[in-house]
């Protein structure tokens, strides 16, 4: 059963990196690449040596994207199944599909959009190197932050439907999780550092495209290991209904 | 009918969701979270903060996606 749930949702979420893979080369490569034409304009201008290349640019858009987003992707799909099997049954009457698609937006907010609100994804250029140690630190912290919060939030609600109603409920957990996360934004640093010049679009186009990149990745996780689990829970169902082979 | 030949979808009764013990589930838990922790420190963070192996090469390899999933690069 469980082995069944983490296998299917470490290949769910290779498919999903698969599909997030267009993203990233549609809309988010040509950003890197303005990117990185800005960084290397900048270094030719200060007359900085140019860096030696331990890895080209075509194995870094090709095989390292490629092996990054499968990396990532069958990562997020094993753990995605666990929280799956934590919540399935344990959230009111949802069934399979359902469940999959409250566990893939909870994660979405959790691990994507809490930490993206406050410290958004970079292109190169952008970030001083000196600050890389507390850049990851804070970058983790926060999506430690979010998955707490939304599990609290998550559970929260669960509680409180019984009495307040499931919309009521709803808006209260909403309003908690709001405040929690909006104190925590006020009271962590920023230690952002755009380069002097750099253009805006680019940094806006390639924060847009990095979060596109991240909610292809998520919805297709969530609709893809909902509709399969749904099929094989209902394919159980039926041979558990009728064990007697058919035709006989 | 009930007497029809071939059973009606709708006529299935629909399961009750059933939970899965969470005693089955913490080992798997485990193991995914060791496997996932091990993924996405080499995709998301080997040689920017902290390094385990020498040079540039993880870093620079992962370099495009770790930019574009949002993790901090450099």
């Amino acid at each position: 059963m469980m082995r069944s749930l983490l296998v299917r949702g470490m290949l769910a979420g290779l498919a999903a990196a698969a599909i997030a893979l267009l993203i990233a080369w549609l809309y988010g490569e040509p950003q890197v690449g303005h990117a990185i034409a800005f960084e290397e304009a900048k270094a030719h201008t200060a007359h900085e040596g140019h860096e030696a290349e331990v890895v080209g640019r075509t194995m870094q858009r090709t095989g390292g994207l490629i092996t990054a987003m499968a990396f990532y992707g069958v990562a997020l799909g094993g753990l995605f199944s666990i929280a799956f099997a934590f919540a399935h049954g344990r959230l009111g009457a949802l069934g399979a599909r359902a469940t999959a698609g409250v566990v893939a937006l909870a994660g979405f907010v959790a691990v994507e959009l809490v930490p993206f609100l406050k410290y958004p994804a970079t292109p190169p250029a952008v970030g001083d190197p000196e600050t890389i140690g507390s850049r990851t630190a804070l970058y983790f912290g926060m999506v430690l932050l979010g998955v707490l919060a939304t599990t609290a939030a998550v559970i929260a609600r669960h509680r409180l439907a019984p009495g307040l109603g499931g919309w009521n409920a709803t808006i209260v957990t909403a309003v908690g999780f709001a405040v929690v996360i909006a104190v925590f934004y006020r009271i962590t640093p920023k230690p952002d550092a755009v380069a002097d010049g750099f253009p805006a679009t680019v940094l806006w186009d390639f924060r847009v495209a990095s979060f596109g990149v991240q909610l292809v990745l998520w919805a297709t996780l969530g609709l893809l290991f909902g509709y399969l689990t749904e099929r094989a829970f209902q394919r159980n169902a039926r041979s558990a209904a009728e064990p007697v082979p058919a035709g006989a | 009918m009930a007497q029809s030949a071939i059973p009606a979808q709708q006529a299935e009764p629909r399961p009750a969701p059933m939970r899965v013990p969470v005693r089955d589930v913490l080992p798997w838990a485990v193991f995914a979270v060791a496997l996932a922790a091990v993924l996405i420190y080499l995709v998301g963070a080997e040689q920017g903060a902290t390094s385990l192996f020498g040079g540039t090469w993880v870093h620079e390899f992962t370099h495009d996606g770790r930019h574009l999933l949002g993790f901090p690069c450099h």
